[in-house]
């Protein structure tokens, strides 16, 4: 193996064992600014040693190893004061399975309800899980969320200190306790998928890695945490709406909207995980919680045929279900469109003119946009022109804006009969 | 980007001796790994080909020829695949070096196939060109 060769192999393996490294070692030292430290520490030993030696058979089973063992000479050479500690060090086994054992399952878990700890900002939480978790190097989380590298790596310092000062215990919530906390894991990770799905501001539209790692991350957590129906509720719609990324948008990268986007180029494959997600969530019982509705919602989409075929009587009960968990207009928007499509856009119209006095959308750009739609389906164009420039004039987003003027532009072209 | 990671076959794959048990073991070890690292995608074993049919073309713009199995080109013929989705080249080798031998008596083999993505289809700077020199074409008219 060349050096370039052993240099993007261990990178590789970097990515594939650091969230379990880190994972251990917070465990081991309770610390994890001090674990990420080892870790990188074993990482810079390995490098040195493989360039000369190649590659060892088990490189994973090899950087737990050298990383373990520096973490108990630091516990023992610091004279670790705290008698548990120190049994911990004399206990913890040196030679690991690669293999994934229940107790690294258990360790990513405390990690990642640590990095997404509710005391940190969710910018902060995205930082870090895509840090430690995911194994991205900090100029590629800055590289995705379009921030520069050491904006980045304050966010993570800060939040390192934050759990420090805060004394977030290394630990999975218990009882009452367990739910919020799982809830702001999802979120992060939802948020993470959404900054990759649909960027908020600048030209780009997607940004794929993001979607990926959030996904990736989604399915691990699945695994570690397969009680719980929310989780397999968002990775089924991360499934579902990762299966239409491609489609999304035109070679000019321009959107496309989910009504005019090619079905047959959607991928099956991952609608086919989305839909074992989703069952896998319902098997569980209870009611459906948010992500699961959103999911049911987003099957109903991919699952169907065609636009007409699509069971819009349906997504609209979904939404309104959904509307008692997250009493938000935008729901409700959602609703309208729903509506509209199962019983006609005057109906539709009729829900939107009850929406728009909701101070929360008065400058939301979608709210417009979707008038818009709906006006020229009733044929007044005149009005639906004004409410396509209107929403353009909102949007922060670069292609939209494009997008929504060329639709007020359509209107002008065409008049109604 | 997803890899195919495609088991080749054997001379006992092909004779339908189901593999021993330890390394059945060893592959849903395996298996397991993948899913709990969230790289599996979908992965399946395929029965001998004496139970497969080949349609093939040996005429251009012909007609096909239908022939049932069992075909013989162990070496050429698969056993079964694995894909995943992985960040790196690298990693999708790191992965597949993972596997346990598929056979364990000297005729394992896996081979590692990229598999293409819509943008990289859409994006194939041959396929963009004809269709531009396509556009060109149309508005001339």
């Amino acid at each position: 193996m060349s050096l370039p060769q052993i240099h993007r192999t261990i990178e590789a393996i970097w990515k594939m064992e650091s969230p379990k490294l880190i994972a251990r070692l917070t465990h081991i030292v309770k610390d994890v600014s001090l674990a990420e430290d080892i870790a990188q520490d074993a990482l810079v030993t390995a490098l040195e040693k493989w360039e000369q030696t190649g590659m060892p058979e088990n490189p994973g089973a090899w950087l737990m190893t050298t990383a373990k063992h520096r973490a108990i000479d630091l516990l023992r050479r610091n004279k670790v004061q705290d008698q548990k500690y120190a049994a911990l060090a004399e206990n913890t086994a040196l030679f690991t399975e690669e293999s994934f054992s229940e107790e690294i399952g258990d360790d990513l878990l405390r990690l990642i309800f640590m990095t997404c700890h509710p005391a940190l900002s969710q910018d902060a939480s995205a930082a870090m899980t895509l840090r430690l978790l995911c194994g991205l190097t900090t100029k590629e989380i800055a590289r995705s969320f379009l921030t520069a590298e050491a904006t980045i790596a304050q966010r993570i310092v800060r939040a390192k200190k934050t759990l420090k000062e805060k004394k977030v215990p290394f630990e999975i919530p218990a009882g009452e306790e367990l739910k919020p906390r799982l809830s702001s894991v999802l979120e992060v990770i939802y948020l993470m998928f959404n900054e990759g799905y649909t960027a908020t501001s600048g030209s780009q539209w997607t940004r794929p890695l993001l979607c990926r790692e959030a996904l990736r991350l989604g399915r691990v957590l699945a695994e570690i945490a397969p009680e719980e129906p929310e989780v397999h509720g968002l990775v089924s719609l991360m499934e579902f709406q990762f299966s239409r990324v491609h489609t999304r948008v035109n070679k000019n990268g321009e959107p496309i909207l989910l009504t005019d986007q090619k079905r047959s180029q959607w991928d099956q494959l991952l609608i086919r995980r989305g839909t074992a997600a989703l069952e896998r969530s319902r098997k569980l019982g209870g009611t459906p919680g948010p992500y699961a509705l959103q999911a049911s919602i987003s099957a109903c989409h991919a699952l169907a045929p065609s636009v007409q075929e699509t069971d819009w009587t349906r997504i609209a009960a979904l939404y309104e279900a959904l509307f008692t968990l997250l009493p938000s207009p935008i729901v409700e928007l959602n609703r309208a469109v729903a509506i509209s499509m199962a019983f006609g856009p005057a109906v539709g119209m009729q829900m939107l003119d009850e929406l728009s006095t909701h101070p929360s959308l008065k400058n939301y750009h979608l709210l417009p946009s979707v008038r818009g739609d709906l006006l020229v389906k009733l044929g007044r164009n005149k009005e639906a022109r004004l409410e396509f420039e209107r929403a353009a004039l909102l949007t922060q987003n670069e292609r939209e804006k494009t997008l929504l003027q060329n639709r007020a532009k359509e209107c002008s072209k065409d008049p109604a009969p | 980007m997803r890899f195919m990671m495609i088991v080749k076959a054997t001379t006992d794959s092909e004779a339908g001796k189901l593999p021993s048990p330890e390394l059945i073991e060893a592959m849903q070890k395996y298996n397991e790994e993948l899913v709990k690292a969230g790289v599996l995608l979908a992965g399946d074993g395929l029965q001998p080909t004496k139970n497969s049919i080949r349609i093939s073309y040996p005429e251009p713009n012909g007609k096909p020829t239908v022939v049932d199995g069992p075909f013989t080109e162990t070496k050429e013929l698969i056993a079964g695949y694995t894909l995943i989705e992985v960040s790196s080249r690298e990693e999708a080798v790191e992965w597949a070096m993972r596997m346990p031998d598929p056979h364990g008596a000297g005729q394992g083999q896996i081979e590692l196939r990229q598999v293409f993505e819509p943008e990289d289809l859409t994006d194939h700077p041959d396929l963009l060109e004809k269709e531009a020199a396509l556009r060109e074409e149309l508005k001339d008219r």
